[in-house]
């Protein structure tokens, strides 16, 4: 059976508002992976290290952050703040021997919807190859 | 103030592998100033061990919790609250609060989630160095401020050696040459007696060579 990965995707409120305005059905509509939920963040640099860490340990196969592009956030330093948080899951991934590549950042045009759609797919796709994480195994 | 710096997560995960229940401790003082052991490295460290244990196929309970600080008995204590709660503590707090609770606590298990490393202070955000190595027996009001103890590579109390190059230490590159600058400061103070004084020879009793430093103050005590 086709492994469906559980994808979590945080994004800032000025990237994905145009995404988000379409509603679930017309996203799927337009290709979001249904296995993938929208984490709405007011900014990105609201989010917490420990809220990606968090995703994984309620399950999440790959978590993606997605956020203005770094000399176009709305609040001028959130979509970089989120970018290092990325890069400390990614270390922190390595350090726990897990693949560093189940978290990604990506920098979008504000309310560019079909990129927003195009990264989701791709990093659904990229989880996929990397099969179930690690995080899940049987618990004794 | 005291540096430190987390030990890798694999390393604190098999300290705790026996523990079903761990308490993650932190400490709201030196180490949550240097962003290694405060409330949100409990967070994340609490994160990390539960992630770590689900990779091994075991679910572990994680209390995070953080003490105002933990060099102090009266806020040790505070550790009661959890008592039954937990197999194993997991102090984030630098050397001196994991002793702490060692001394205070002898059927816990305590173990450290942080590297402690230096005295030293915030050059920029997110950078610290050492500036003082804590020897007990000061010699910056004859360098001008500046610690040769601490912050020369071969702690020379006669210096420069000789080997650095344009200002720079020949052991570490990087670091510069404070010698250099403790002769550039005591120039520009017309202090240059100071450097023309040759330090005796040190006796390092006072910096622990003598065994394990102990502060008394008879006006502070009851």
């Amino acid at each position: 059976m086709a492994f469906t990965p559980n994808i979590q995707v945080f994004c800032c409120h000025y990237t994905s508002q145009q995404a988000l305005a379409e509603g679930r059905e017309g996203l799927t509509a337009d290709g979001f992976p249904p296995n993938a939920n929208i984490n709405r963040l007011v900014c990105g640099g609201k989010l917490k290290v420990s809220d990606l860490l968090a995703a994984f340990e309620q399950g999440a196969d790959g978590v993606c952050v997605v956020g203005c592009r770094p000399d176009e956030c709305h609040n001028l330093m959130g979509s970089q703040r989120a970018a290092r948080r990325v890069l400390a899951v990614k270390k922190a991934l390595e350090e726990l021997e897990v693949e560093p590549e189940r978290v990604a950042m990506f920098h979008l045009e504000r309310g560019f919807h079909p990129e927003f759609v195009r990264v989701t797919q791709e990093m659904n796709e990229k989880v996929q190859q990397l099969g179930p994480s690690p995080f899940k195994g049987e618990q004794g | 103030m005291i540096i430190a710096e987390r030990k890798p997560v694999n390393e604190i995960v098999e300290m705790v592998r026996d523990a079903k229940r761990v308490l993650v401790l932190g400490c709201r003082g030196c180490v949550s100033v240097c962003s290694a052991g405060g409330e949100r490295e409990v967070e994340l460290l609490s994160s990390l061990i539960r992630l770590g244990k689900q990779k091994q196929g075991q679910k572990a309970e994680v209390i995070g919790a953080t003490l105002v600080r933990q060099c102090d008995k009266e806020y040790v204590d505070e550790i009661d609250q959890w008592q039954g709660q937990y197999d194993a503590i997991v102090s984030m707090a630098c050397g001196v609060g994991v002793n702490f609770i060692a001394n205070l606590r002898p059927n816990d298990q305590v173990y450290p989630a942080v590297n402690t490393t230096s005295f030293g202070g915030s050059t920029e955000q997110g950078v610290w160095s050492e500036q003082c190595a804590g020897c007990g027996d000061c010699v910056l009001h004859l360098t001008g401020g500046l610690c040769p103890v601490a912050r020369c590579a071969k702690s020379l109390m006669n210096g420069p050696c000789g080997g650095s190059v344009e200002g720079r230490c020949e052991i570490h590159q990087e670091v510069p040459c404070i010698w250099q600058f403790i002769h550039e400061r005591l120039n520009r103070f017309e202090r240059r007696e100071d450097l023309e004084r040759v330090a005796p020879i040190r006796d390092w009793r006072s910096a622990g060579h003598g065994g394990p430093r102990k502060t008394v103050r008879p006006d502070l005590t009851l």
